[in-house]
């Protein structure tokens, strides 16, 4: 046959190719039977059947958004996750990086600005849970912020003792209204105290459980509101006040007409009289300004920062704490990626953990060593039995089968335990080799609480993983192939070698991605009979996840973990083919 | 120290109390929230195992009983507490009621602002003779301002009374778990840093009260390991209470540490050849939190029950079915004899004057800052 051998193309009669073309030329597109283009009308009948079967997927589709795809990148997400730092210290946050220059400790208007903070955290009970946060980076932090939420609300209380002694008017939380509030606030707040009065008066009548849920009173106090004035005269007053009646609000389900400000509403009002604002205040309670205005001069005064490093706890002047601050301030970190390469974020810029905290590089390479192990040796116990199942007779096959499966059935836990007992120093296994005169009684052999009691135990539990895809594939390779190659004159070496074995690759393949892959994320194996050096990384996402709470730490290790088998699934796809792998 | 002083009373007390606590019985009055609407299920999240069943015995099925229309669910979930209801809070999904945690959680919960801040005088009932609940609890007992006590256990160690290379000693104090010369063989400690580090300083001569200012320092750090490091080898590390006695019952180790409790239910309940060694023993707390964010109606339940569960009675009634001291002092002179078994409780609480001799309390607030520290340092190390 020539290679030049010319298309339809080539040819000079018509082909039916060529004769619906050129009536398609002639007469326009072709039509369906209702007139419409028959392109047309094909893709629209088309698309109903693809909506059709996706409306078929979608539960499944959604249940596996829903339920697995979700959650699983909300998981990851918190590994570079790091707002709490900018949401919990806004005003600190922006103070620091204005005017810190990383030597030493910060000017006042930091302290001042973490003063109005902390208040409100403190009374969110926010700030200890900023200082776990900030313990993870550096030690210590945890307590500093529990010890500082007790004294915060200290902060400026001379200035609140000064005012109330000028005039007892001060302490009211009535005065503050007045010299503060919208007017209009005012008398939306009544109407509203006044229906929440009737309803708790029918509440308190309730008599079952759903009566107490159905006459709930829900309706919020109207949300305070800082008259223009206060605003315009009183600027520093005006902002920490609007957020004590914001936090009495909404957090304490209170009313600032019942609350005494906070003591840095005192101080800012200090601030702001003796920086002379507040002249052209012309609304009510002016009087009782006036006269603080004139007596403000002679106030004893006391700076946050002094009271910071003095009365609540000296730390606070330490570098390394508004460094760490300053460092993690952002809402995004690399901060936990670092760490589980045991490196950290520092003010300095990125540096190692100190040696003797090292450990998830040890563990990552420990996890990936172990695992390939793990798999191997799957290969070696698993390939066998593949085989002899495989050749034996249905029935016989079956039956061993059932053993195969057997250990797959019975619960992980038990399954782990029985090891314990069998490998222990006193175990089964020990007492038969001591009872034989293998070992010598005071010298069992070690194999548990090791990394040995982890390749045995997880070389059991995963070997049906490795059997069953091998069984399947072994099963379509036909006997002929191997009869007929030593039919041929192969030795029995040579036919396994060059015909049996390259079918059952892709058994192999499947058992191998199935087990290493299973294998890497396993935790409770390792825990139970790995001991100090036989556990995983999985152990440590665990003991983040359940005990230290470091959730972002574990979501990094995590993803990292993630990573890998995705470089290693990419490059089993490039070196032997995804294709080939089957499982039966 | 007051934890010392739960059992002054003694033996003479006891024996008044057999008498005494019929009459006693039921004296507490009513619960603030009696007769208010509440709700009929109630989750409690506790530990499991014999000391969950404690808690049964005592106090939830009494409740039960004299509240027929109540369900009662138990999830045994407290070791994974702080995660559960950190992920409960973050789902806005509150489905426990009632959480049964160590005092170290307690705290971590309270900060994390997961735990509802109490009055303990308005949730535990005042003392049959009228002392506040707030004293009758003590400041040693009320650590954090959202846990509400129950028992006190410790961390001790048991040894095995078999063995032969020992040559008939057995150990007493706590630095015989470093003496390899004189008691051979392999001991079990826990996987963390927790009392691990303060027993190896007690035993590398700092004194009591100096342990956790020596451990704040690396030098401190590292002395601590280094004393470890003398008995690494020999050593298996356990992370859930029942290794130890299942290791100690198997002859796997010869000495080690787990909770009081699980000891006592070894040696007395299964007459294992174990004993205790209370030397150095460390003191730990374990109560209820509340979920922050129940509505009125399960919170009204949630305070009718605690108000029950936490009087002086119930304390020391859970005391027949577990080794564990009662939180109140007013419920140590009722604490009687073991519900089946029927030997005196007294002499295996981990308060008993002779037992607490040398006794300690974890500094939970200290752990709080140096835990993430000191347990990179201390995985780090066990990983060599």
């Amino acid at each position: 046959m020539s290679d030049a051998a010319p298309g339809p193309a080539h040819l000079a009669g018509p082909t039916p190719d060529t004769v619906l073309r050129d009536a398609d030329r002639a007469r326009g597109p072709v039509l369906a039977a209702d007139g419409t283009p028959l392109k047309r009308s094909l893709n629209r009948a088309l698309r109903a059947q693809k909506l059709r079967a996706l409306g078929l997927i979608a539960p499944l589709l959604l249940f596996v958004v829903v339920t697995f795809i979700a959650p699983i990148a909300d998981m990851l997400f918190r590994s570079v996750e790091n707002e709490i730092v900018g949401q919990t210290l806004p005003r600190t946050v922006v103070a620091l990086d204005e005017t810190w220059d990383g030597q030493g400790a910060p000017d006042e208007e930091v302290y001042r600005a973490l003063a109005a903070d902390l208040m409100v955290a403190s009374e969110l009970k926010n700030h200890t849970r900023l200082g776990s946060r900030l313990n993870y980076e550096t030690t210590g932090m945890s307590s500093l912020f529990r010890r500082s939420g007790r004294d915060v609300d200290d902060i400026g209380e001379v200035y609140a003792d000064q005012f109330i002694d000028l005039d007892a008017a001060w302490e009211e939380p009535a005065t503050w209204v007045a010299l503060m509030a919208d007017p209009g606030w005012d008398e939306r707040q009544a109407a509203w105290h006044e229906r929440r009065d009737a309803a708790e008066a029918e509440r308190a009548a309730a008599e079952t459980v759903e009566e107490l849920r159905a006459l709930a009173f829900t309706e919020r106090e109207p949300r305070f509101r800082v008259s223009d004035m206060a605003q315009e005269e009183l600027p520093r007053t005006a902002r920490i006040y609007a957020q004590f009646a914001q936090v009495i609000q909404t957090e304490n389900a209170d009313s600032p007409t019942e609350e005494e400000p906070w003591n840095i509403v005192y101080q800012a009002l200090y601030e702001d009289l003796s920086a002379a604002r507040g002249r052209n205040y012309e609304g009510r309670e002016g009087a009782l300004l006036d006269a603080a205005r004139d007596a403000v001069g002679s106030f004893e005064t006391q700076p946050v920062k002094a009271f910071f490093l003095e009365e609540i706890d000296e730390e606070w002047g330490d570098p390394r704490v508004w460094g760490t601050i300053s460092a993690f301030s952002s809402p995004y970190t690399a901060g936990y990626f670092l760490s589980s390469i045991d490196m950290q974020l520092t003010p300095q810029g990125i540096e190692p953990q100190p040696e003797d905290q090292q450990i998830y590089g040890l563990l990552f390479k420990r996890t990936m060593v172990m695992s390939m192990t793990i798999m191997f040796a799957c290969i070696a116990l698993g390939y066998p039995i593949a085989y002899l199942l495989s050749n034996l007779p249905v029935r016989t096959s079956n039956l061993l089968m059932i053993l195969v499966l057997l250990p797959f059935w019975t619960s992980l836990l038990v399954r782990t335990s029985a090891w314990k007992v069998l490998l222990q120093q006193q175990g089964v296994i020990n007492d038969t080799l001591v009872w034989l005169g293998l070992v010598a009684d005071g010298n069992r052999l070690e194999l548990i609480n090791n990394q040995t009691g982890t390749i045995i135990a997880m070389t059991h539990i995963l070997l049906p993983f490795m059997i069953l895809p091998l069984y399947s594939v072994m099963k379509t390779i036909p006997p002929q192939y191997v009869r007929a190659a030593r039919s041929l004159g192969a030795t029995p070496w040579t036919a396994f070698r060059r015909v049996y074995f390259p079918q059952s690759v892709p058994g192999i393949g499947a058992g191998c991605i199935l087990v290493f892959i299973l294998a890497i994320g396993y935790y409770i194996t390792p825990e139970l009979v790995g001991g100090t050096t036989g556990t995983f990384v999985s152990n440590r996402i665990a003991y983040h996840i359940s005990s230290s709470l470091n959730w972002g730490l574990a979501a990094a290790l995590g993803s990292i973990l993630l990573a890998f088998v995705l470089v290693l699934y990419y490059l089993y796809d490039r070196i032997v083919g995804i294709d080939n792998v089957s499982l039966g | 120290m007051r934890l010392n002083g739960f059992w002054m009373t003694g033996t003479a007390a006891l024996a008044l109390v057999a008498a005494g606590a019929g009459a006693q019985e039921d004296q507490a009055p009513e619960s603030p929230v009696a007769g208010q609407p509440m709700v009929d299920a109630l989750t409690i999240v506790s530990w499991g195992g014999a000391y969950q069943e404690s808690q049964l015995k005592a106090y939830v099925e009494p409740y039960v009983e004299a509240n027929p229309e109540l369900e009662v669910t138990w999830d045994e979930s407290s070791a994974e507490a702080v995660a559960g209801m950190r992920a409960q809070s973050e789902a806005d999904n509150i489905t426990w009621d009632l959480v049964d945690v160590t005092a170290a959680d307690a705290m971590r919960l309270c900060d994390e602002g997961l735990a509802m801040e109490v009055d303990i005088n308005e949730i535990a009932a005042p003392a049959p003779d009228g002392t506040e609940a707030e004293e009758d609890f003590g400041e040693d007992m009320l650590v954090s301002d959202c846990f509400i006590p129950q028992i006190a256990y410790s961390y001790t160690f048991g040894y095995r009374t078999d063995v032969e290379d020992w040559g008939g000693e057995s150990p007493s104090e706590i630095c015989d778990v470093f003496d390899l010369e004189a008691f051979p063989g392999r001991r079990s400690l826990e996987k963390r840093p927790h009392n691990n580090m303060e027993w190896a300083l007690m035993c590398d001569g700092v004194p009591q009260d100096e342990i956790y200012e020596t451990l704040e320092t690396d030098e401190g750090q590292d002395r601590a390991l280094a004393k470890l490091d003398t008995i690494k080898d020999e050593t298996v590390w356990w992370t859930a209470g029942a290794d130890t006695p299942q290791l100690l019952a198997d002859g796997e180790v010869v000495m080690g540490s787990t909770y009081n409790g699980r000891l006592f239910s070894l040696i007395a309940e299964q007459d294992q050849p174990v004993e205790m060694m209370w030397d150095a023993q460390a003191y730990d707390l374990d109560g209820w939190v509340i979920p922050e964010g129940l509505d009125e109606a399960t919170l009204n339940r949630v305070k009718d029950f605690l108000w029950f569960a936490t009087d002086t009675q119930r304390l020391a009634d859970q005391a027949k079915y577990i080794s564990y001291g009662p939180a109140r002092d007013s419920s140590a002179p009722l604490v009687g004899q073991h519900a089946e078994l029927g030997i005196d409780m007294a002499p295996h609480m981990p308060t008993n004057p002779e037992n607490a001799q040398n006794a300690y309390v974890q500094n939970f607030e200290w752990w709080a800052d140096y835990r993430d520290d000191l347990d990179a340092k201390f995985q780090a190390w066990l990983a060599q």
